[in-house]
């Protein structure tokens, strides 16, 4: 398989392969990661668990902030009813006293699950870096079968340890059926 | 993330999805129904129709916001009429989308992945309708905002101690939620409608829907964590919505509402008629669309069962109803129970009886839980027999209260009838909408089904 340079050095994004089975991407991706690359990525058209640990991803940061969204909506939720019915407009409704804990249980509740539920999805949304209107990957025509049945894995140039001939060269190793360059 | 758990074969009766798809086919397949596929005839007749009907919405909100409240047929004692049976209805089909898409993704249960994104599509647009009926009720539609705490120049505060307070929360929560998963969700479809389109018009909406989203490994994983979590959150918030709904009714010393079971017996009917409105649209939309093969009698089996299961816990309910009215001692109860059973609405009483607890009962053979055409015919008896259950709650109870000089009747007018049809006609038409814009199944998560989307390495070359 060889390589044509259709892609001028500076303008080069990265060097991507495609692959057939989730299985070949999963070991592509193992031994990328193994050969000392950092700045590469892999596409497919489902999650594969198996990725994360073979990539190494562990970002745990969605849970934290749905923690904290949650922990704000609840504090808030409860610090509302309690603020209003005890400084703010305090009226006696049939002797109960201005903080009366069990009535305020479900707008505690539901403002828990309101905001943290908002946190868990504008987090998941912009730590992937979305909404992005352009994106170097889509210059490949074939990477739109990333969304149907194809499996790719991407080296970025900017990998110190990227190099256009060697890596390209490795990607072929890998198994790679195709290999092309991603212009910026 | 659901790895099919294997059963023995008898408890199956069949495939979660049929022999002979593969990643390709299942992205065509369902994607092509948005994108290829030529509008039909029966469609645009089915959504002509829905519209007209939904024009009645539109004539019943008018003259209610001309002419007030007054129109409908409550009085009192029936403050609660149509409006709150309408309500309480609508919100608990929901249930079922919600129960679908995120307590049986916690369970692992693989077979929700056909049917989860429509489910859900469902209860989004149920409550809306539901949505609409306590806005009308207060009369000021205007004023609808005044529900909500915000600072004003009137220095009024909402009271917190309300259970109809609690309402605004529970079912604005519920409405925003259900919304923010149902979206997440289809991200990554909207993505392969994007690369998949073939004209710029379809390329530039599903493009910027899909946000940029190019399936990576990074946004997999933080997706899935996001997905999980937003399901974690959302089994909860389903349960405790109609919770909320039926504190509307258990948290008052009225007869026949003031009772503990209120809450589970709610929760139990929501997910009950909800499953049966799953039923009822599926069963004609995998025929119409040929996703036979997708939503298989497997999945029509597991909804049954799930509609057998609920319905008996709701048969429970009605017999605790009648044993704690009589247990109780309590006059005013066991008045109610006797009334409700032989009263002037003894005819809906029964009616409910019949549609909710001895209709179900088919469903124990599996002959019918796996023929469609009866199935069908029963959700919609089910359907029937949850209205009548919400009818029969609210305004039983309401119209012989404890002084027989305020007793009443409430029957509905036509104005009644007018905006509840027109719901019925709203909900189709964005059911109708909503299978040709956008996948009416959740292609991702089909894909993870197929064999060919199972990791096996390579052995090291």
């Amino acid at each position: 398989m060889s390589v044509h340079h259709l892609v001028e050095e500076h303008t080069l994004y990265g060097l991507m392969a495609e692959f057939e089975t989730p299985g070949q991407l999963v070991a592509a991706a193992r031994r990328t990661r193994d050969a000392g690359f950092r700045k590469f990525d892999a596409f497919s058209p489902l999650p594969i668990h198996e990725l994360d640990d073979a990539m190494d991803l562990h970002d745990n940061r969605v849970s934290l902030f749905t923690l904290i969204g949650g922990l704000f909506g609840c504090i808030g939720g409860f610090g509302l009813c309690s603020w209003v019915e005890a400084v703010a407009l305090p009226l006696n409704i049939a002797g109960r006293p201005p903080i009366s804990v069990p009535m305020y249980i479900p707008i505690t509740f539901e403002c828990t699950i309101l905001i943290g539920g908002l946190t868990a999805a504008i987090s998941m949304i912009l730590m992937n870096g979305l909404p992005q209107p352009y994106h170097p990957v889509f210059n490949v025509e074939r990477f739109a079968a990333a969304a149907r049945n194809k499996f790719f894995l991407c080296i970025e140039s900017a990998d110190p340890k990227f190099d256009r001939e060697s890596t390209a060269g490795f990607l072929e190793s890998l198994g790679a059926e195709e290999i092309a360059e991603v212009a910026r | 993330m659901a790895q099919p758990v294997e059963l023995p074969d008898k408890i199956h009766v069949g495939p979660v999805i049929d022999e002979g798809h593969s990643l390709a086919s299942v992205s065509d397949k369902i994607g092509g129904i948005v994108l290829k596929r030529r509008i039909t005839l029966g469609w645009v007749f089915g959504l002509l129709i829905s519209f007209a009907v939904m024009q009645n919405l539109m004539a019943g909100a008018t003259w209610l916001f001309v002419k007030g409240v007054g129109v409908w047929g409550i009085n009192i004692p029936i403050g609660w009429g149509f409006a709150i049976v309408n309500f309480v209805w609508w919100i608990g089909i929901g249930h079922a989308g919600t129960l679908i898409s995120a307590i049986l993704l916690l369970l692992n249960q693989s077979w929700r992945n056909a049917i989860n994104r429509f489910a859900e599509a469902m209860t989004i647009f149920a409550v809306m309708c539901a949505g609409m009926f306590p806005v009308l009720h207060t009369g000021r539609p205007w004023l609808a905002y005044w529900m909500f705490p915000y600072p004003n120049t009137m220095d009024l505060w909402p009271q917190f101690r309300s259970p109809l307070l609690w309402d605004v929360f529970a079912v604005s929560t519920y409405f925003t939620i259900s919304a923010v998963f149902w979206y997440v969700g289809l991200i990554p479809d909207l993505a392969t409608l994007r690369d998949t389109a073939k004209t710029r018009f379809t390329q530039t909406v599903f493009g910027a829907l899909a946000m940029g989203w190019r399936n990576s490994a990074r946004h997999w994983q933080r997706f899935e964590k996001a997905s999980l979590l937003l399901a974690g959150l959302a089994t909860p918030l389903v349960v405790s919505v109609h919770t909320v709904v039926s504190f509307d009714f258990a948290v008052s010393i009225v007869p026949g509402w003031h009772t503990t079971i209120f809450p589970p017996y709610f929760v139990a009917g929501a997910i009950y008629s909800g499953f049966a409105m799953v039923l009822t649209l599926m069963i004609p939309v995998r025929k119409f669309y040929g996703l036979e093969d997708i939503i298989t009698l497997r999945h029509l089996n597991n909804m049954a069962k799930v509609t057998l299961a609920t319905g008996l816990i709701v048969a429970y309910g009605y017999e605790m109803e009648a044993f704690f009215a009589y247990f109780s001692a309590d006059n005013y109860e066991r008045f109610l129970i006797w009334n409700r059973m032989t009263g002037p609405y003894a005819m809906f009483y029964w009616c409910l009886i019949f549609c909710n607890i001895i209709t179900p009962q088919f469903l124990w053979s599996k002959k019918i839980r796996t023929s469609p055409g009866i199935l069908w015919i029963l959700s919609i008896v089910v359907n029937i027999g949850m209205w009548l259950e919400r009818f029969v709650i609210v305004i039983t109870s309401l119209h012989r209260d404890f002084l027989p000089s305020s007793w009443s009747m409430y029957w509905p007018t036509i104005w009644d009838w007018a905006v509840f049809t027109g719901t019925l006609g709203f909900f189709m038409t964005a059911i109708y909408l909503f299978i040709r814009v956008l996948p009416m199944i959740t292609i991702f998560e089909l894909r993870m089904l197929l064999p060919g989307a199972q990791v096996k390495e390579p052995v090291a070359q």
